[in-house]
């Protein structure tokens, strides 16, 4: 079989009878075996726990039993996802060898539908970062070139699946974790609106902007995976009661009469000049197909950064006061006394970016320096909500690019700023509560992939997913490859 | 908004029980500082009358039944904990009593 | 008068108290893990009790509907729109890292309790009532600490006076008024020795007569009505001492230690948390629904301090009864029936004696409570007026009251089974006098003289004429005529 299968063949061959679950497990695996070495995209593979659940596909078909939309379809998972029975460590020293009593709603939903965990795959530790080199395990590399970061703080995922180790990753997305590195491997990646996906068992980095979704192949394939995660759940106090739509249904491959927003605020200054072509190009395609582009602005934008890098890091010093080494995870040795204890197994157990980020949001919601900081970045996050509102009123989708720059090289981000300043076009749409996505629009003169991403109504993943679809078929990666898998 | 001394990084260091050594202090304090600088932007904003954004969707809080579901066991809440004895967690004597 | 005494002629006590009151749920208040008291460690609880990664809190309704509750029963501005905050600081019983509380924008604000002093109603202002989740239990065991979770999540309001009270008596009425406001209205069993009710007190002192406070301490821990009147007086003592000779009061949090029978610094305010509250991105904002205001403002019953002066000035009660009857919601019900069977003036007074004479007599003698009680308010309202009405005497009233306690028999059946009925009739008594000084002329001729002491004897022999049944009004008045004087 082909380790490119979509999600949708996949499925489908596995009900027809044209492949067992087993055959697919096996050469999922026996691929990771031989190439996940070098990417380094897996914290943990499951295989027995694989090839139990793919037996038990294959068993059901054989009973005639009606196979669920991803039955026997190998997924990998960010492990920031709460796993019962298998180990969940959010990529941190802090919660070494923590084996969860129970599976987040995500999780769940994947099972129930028939879908086969694979294993656990890297990220920046607790998902702060832009390039998984956050991470407390491994360094995970880009399969177009090893040289080079998977982006973050998804990077495990978008490079297990830009490397055919799994047909389709789930991610989380609190600043543009799931976007960026999509873009980075040449993947699809899809943040959907705030309240659509539920967070009960994810590692919460920023509640109030953390949000799960799918990394995939094709937007087709996204479709499919956010039909079967998405929707209410009364585990989360901030899960929305609506219904989810047939995603698939809405990729009818036309996008005559929309309006497309550009943000100029989006287009002018640093932008690496291949990614400012390759947007070009894609805005002339979809003209081309008879969408209207509408010039637009985001007065706020230039605000987002401080505003995001006030509040996320204060939700997440919150967040992250419940790894003290007494009820899981681990303990400093040899503590003098409580306070010692705390101080200890907090300053071992945490790497250095999550410090950095606890520090910054612990300074941010001091008493006397509350409403200077964290309050005020509320506010101004309003603006730039409202900026959105604004613009929603003349356009139905804004396009934007991913990122400003291609995948770079390990190690060239020097300083904690010159890593955030990457993230400045994909943090308001978290700010916002925003469906986003990513889609591959196009490869750099050195083979870098380049990602082009839609912004939509709240709810609305359906024109992000129908525009983004449009795009993959005019402008997208069709079968190139990775060098490192190809 | 001013630069960060370096009494305060130890002040927040220790609010947030965050052991740091002397060098991860000084890059604390360097690294700080550069990103409040880029915070200062955000004074200049005339935000009165602006609400404070604390949910990314507007909704109101839903109310659950008052339903009891089972509890873990003791072992298995406990199954995690670095330092326990019998069933109860156990920690470096605490002197005071709750807050 | 003693030198403490002597000192509070000049010096003034503020105090103000923070209680905790558990609230009655099955189930905590963010998660579904069940309330109960006195289970095996660690027993009672989840992955969201355990702070573990992933878990997000879902809020408990009838922790909302009991809140309100107390929100509307003390006159509460009722929030439409409230927010929960988590008030973070590291602790062992606190798995979080933070309590989910309510910081600047509460449930409650501006209510007020009456709490009865000296017979008279005193309204003691409520700054503030909000709902959070209580901690776990540490155990200290030599260099360790045990931590048990069980309680972890558990649904509490935290009620916040106004520092209006100015002794240590008055704080421990308070107490005690909350205490039967909330068993009154369900809202908690509030047994302190369950910990079920818990308060820490803000004291200060000033010079009589200054407006400005002085500065206060914080003491915690007070974990029983007495506690908190001995906790109170020692520190108001320990203050008073110290600023009349000169000193000043340190701002500090002090541990009431009840077996010591004394207070320790257990934080001063330079090492006073800095809480760092901000709203709780899990939570959305609490709106309080019209349905369940509208449900809580129609079931809510009359409250014990109102009822405590209607039945003085409405039924005659003298204040000492009426506390009595107050004391418990049960009893003050049926008080209430017994008076509506038995409309009239003042019979009030004679139902509440009866009660509180017999009745409790009755039950206390089997440890029974009123909600017990064998004798319906409808037997007990018929028995006082068979004694209104002359049919018995107090003295046989009080005989049928016990056969009827015991039997369940109805009085009005066991007058007529008995034939105790009173006799009345002068035609009828006026035999019997005749017949009994006829029968002791001796005694009659003393009695012309002046021995006025033989007149009860008389009273005796008709009363024995007539096994107590006669009217001893009619009696007395037949044999003065009779008698001659
Ligand atoms: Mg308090
Ligand atoms: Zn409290």
């Amino acid at each position: 079989m082909s380790e490119w299968l979509s999600v949708a063949d996949t499925a489908k061959k596995i009900a027809a009878g044209e492949l067992t679950a087993v055959r697919v497990v096996d050469t999922y695996l026996s691929r990771i075996m031989n190439h996940d070495r070098e990417l380094g995209s897996y914290l943990a593979v499951d295989g027995e726990g694989a090839r139990e659940a793919a037996k038990a596909i294959d068993a059901q078909r054989a009973e005639g039993k009606r196979l669920g939309p991803l039955g026997g379809v190998p997924i990998s998972l960010k492990d920031v996802l709460v796993t019962r029975g298998l180990e969940t460590t959010a990529a941190s020293k802090i919660l070494e060898g923590w084996i969860p009593p129970y599976d987040g709603t995500v999780v769940e939903k994947l099972r129930a539908a028939g879908a086969i965990v694979l294993g656990k795959v890297n990220c920046d530790e607790f998902a702060m970062g832009s390039s998984t080199e956050n991470s407390a395990y491994k360094r995970t590399r880009n399969p177009w070139d090893t040289q080079r970061v998977p982006g973050g703080s998804s990077g495990g995922s978008s490079a297990s699946v830009a490397a055919g180790l799994c047909a389709a990753s789930l991610g989380t997305d609190t600043g543009g974790s799931i976007r960026q590195p999509a873009a980075f491997c040449g993947v699809v990646g899809l943040k959907p609106t705030y309240g659509r996906v539920s967070r009960w068992g994810v590692v919460a980095f920023a509640s109030s902007l953390d949000q799960v979704g799918p990394l995939t192949r094709s937007v087709h394939d996204a479709a499919l995976v956010l039909e079967v995660i998405a929707g209410f759940d009364p585990r989360d106090s901030t899960s929305l009661d609506v219904p989810v739509p047939p995603y698939t249904d809405a990729l009818v491959g036309d996008v005559t009469g929309l309006k497309v927003g550009l943000p100029r605020e989006y287009f002018e200054g640093e932008i690496d000049n291949e990614v400012k072509a390759a947007l070009d190009k894609t805005i002339a395609a979809l003209k081309d197909r008879g969408a209207q582009i509408v010039d637009i602005s985001l007065p706020h934008t230039s605000l987002a950064l401080a505003a995001y890098y006030l509040v996320a890091p204060a939700e997440a010093s919150s967040n992250l006061a419940r790894y003290d080494g007494i009820r899981f995870g681990k303990a400093a040795q040899g503590a003098k006394d409580l306070l010692d204890l705390y101080m200890k197994s907090r300053g071992a157990g945490f790497g250095r970016e999550v410090k950095r980020r606890i520090m910054l949001g612990t300074y941010a919601l001091r008493s006397g320096y509350y409403d200077a900081y964290y309050k005020k970045a509320q506010q101004v996050r309003a603006l730039i909500k409202r900026d959105f509102d604004d613009a929603f009123g003349s356009v139905d989708v804004i396009l934007t690019p991913t990122t400003p720059t291609p995948a770079f090289r390990f190690g060239a981000k020097a300083t904690p700023m010159d890593m955030y300043l990457g993230d400045v076009f994909t943090l308001s749409c978290n700010l916002a509560g925003l469906p986003g996505i990513s889609v591959p629009c196009g490869l750099t003169s050195d083979g870098l992939p380049i990602g082009a991403q839609l912004l939509g109504k709240p709810l609305d993943e359906a024109t992000v997913l129908r525009v983004g679809h449009v795009i993959e078929s005019l402008v997208g990666l069709r079968d190139q490859r990775p060098k490192a898998v190809s | 908004m001013p630069a960060l001394t370096r009494k305060e990084v130890e002040e927040i260091a220790l609010l947030a029980r965050l052991h740091l050594d002397a060098s991860e202090l000084d890059q604390m304090q360097g690294e700080l500082g550069a990103i409040l600088e880029h915070f200062a932007a955000l004074a200049q904003v005339d935000t009165n009358d602006v609400q404070p954004m604390t949910h990314a969707v507007p909704m109101d809080l839903r109310l659950r039944p008052d339903e009891v579901a089972p509890s873990l066991s003791p072992e298995d809440a406990l199954r995690g904990a670095p330092v326990k004895q019998d069933s109860v967690f156990v920690v470096p004597a605490i002197i005071g009593g709750n807050e | 008068m003693t030198e403490l005494a002597q000192l509070l002629e000049t010096w003034e006590p503020v105090i103000g108290l923070e209680v905790h009151v558990q609230l009655n749920t099955k189930s905590k208040l963010f998660s579904p893990s069940a309330v109960q008291f006195g289970a095996p460690p660690n027993s009672l609880t989840d992955p969201l009790v355990l702070g573990m990664p992933g878990t997000l809190p879902v809020f408990n309704r009838q922790a909302l509907e009991l809140a309100l509750r107390l929100g509307v029963a003390t006159e509460s501005k009722i929030r439409a729109k409230s927010r929960f905050a988590r008030k973070q600081y590291f602790y062992p019983d606190l798995p979080k890292g933070y309590q989910i509380s309510q910081y600047d924008e509460p449930l409650c604000e501006d209510g007020r309790l009456d709490i009865i002093v000296g017979g008279a109603v005193k309204r003691i202002k409520l700054e503030r009532i909000h709902i959070e989740e209580d901690a776990g239990k540490n155990t200290h065991v030599g260099q360790f600490s045990h931590v048990d979770l069980n309680r972890a999540g558990v649904p509490l309001v935290e009620v916040v006076t106004a520092p209006e009270l100015t002794s240590a008596e008055e704080a421990a009425e308070f107490m005690r008024s909350l205490h039967r406001l909330v068993r009154w209205l369900e809202i908690s069993e509030g047994d302190m020795e369950k910990g079920q009710m818990r308060c820490d007190a803000n004291v200060s002192v000033r010079i009589r007569g200054e407006e400005r406070l002085g500065t206060r301490t914080e003491l915690k821990n007070i974990n029983s009505f007495r506690f908190v009147q001995n906790a109170v007086e020692h520190e108001i003592a320990r203050q008073v001492r110290i600023v009349d000779g000169g000193g000043r009061i340190t701002r500090e949090t002090r541990l009431w230690d009840a077996d010591l029978g004394s207070s320790a610094t257990m934080r001063s305010k330079e090492e006073a948390n800095d809480y760092r509250y901000f709203p709780d991105p899990d939570l959305p904002p609490l709106v309080v629904d019209g349905g369940m205001m509208g449900t809580i403002l129609r079931t809510l019953p009359e409250l014990p301090a109102a009822r405590f002066t209607r039945y003085i000035e409405q039924h005659g009660v003298s204040p000492d009864d009426a506390r009595t009857l107050i004391s418990d919601r049960a009893l003050a019900e049926y008080f209430d029936v017994t008076c509506k069977l038995h409309p009239g003036e003042r019979s009030g007074r004679t139902i509440a004696n009866w009660m509180l004479t017999e009745l409790l007599g009755a039950l206390n003698a089997e440890g029974k409570d009123i909600s017990q009680s064998p004798m319906q308010p409808a037997t007990l309202s018929e028995l006082i007026r068979l004694v209104e009405d002359g049919t018995i005497s107090g003295k046989i009233g009080k005989e049928i009251f016990e056969e009827s306690y015991k039997t369940g028999e109805a009085p009005t059946k066991i007058v007529e089974r008995r034939g105790v009925q009173q006799i009345s009739d002068e035609a009828a008594l006026w035999e019997i006098v005749d017949r009994v000084v006829t029968a002791n002329p001796k005694q009659a001729t003393e009695y012309a003289n002046g021995k006025d002491g033989l007149f009860g004897f008389f009273v005796g022999q008709v009363m024995k004429q007539t096994q107590g049944r006669a009217n001893p009004v009619v009696t007395s008045d037949l044999l003065h005529k009779r008698l001659g004087r």
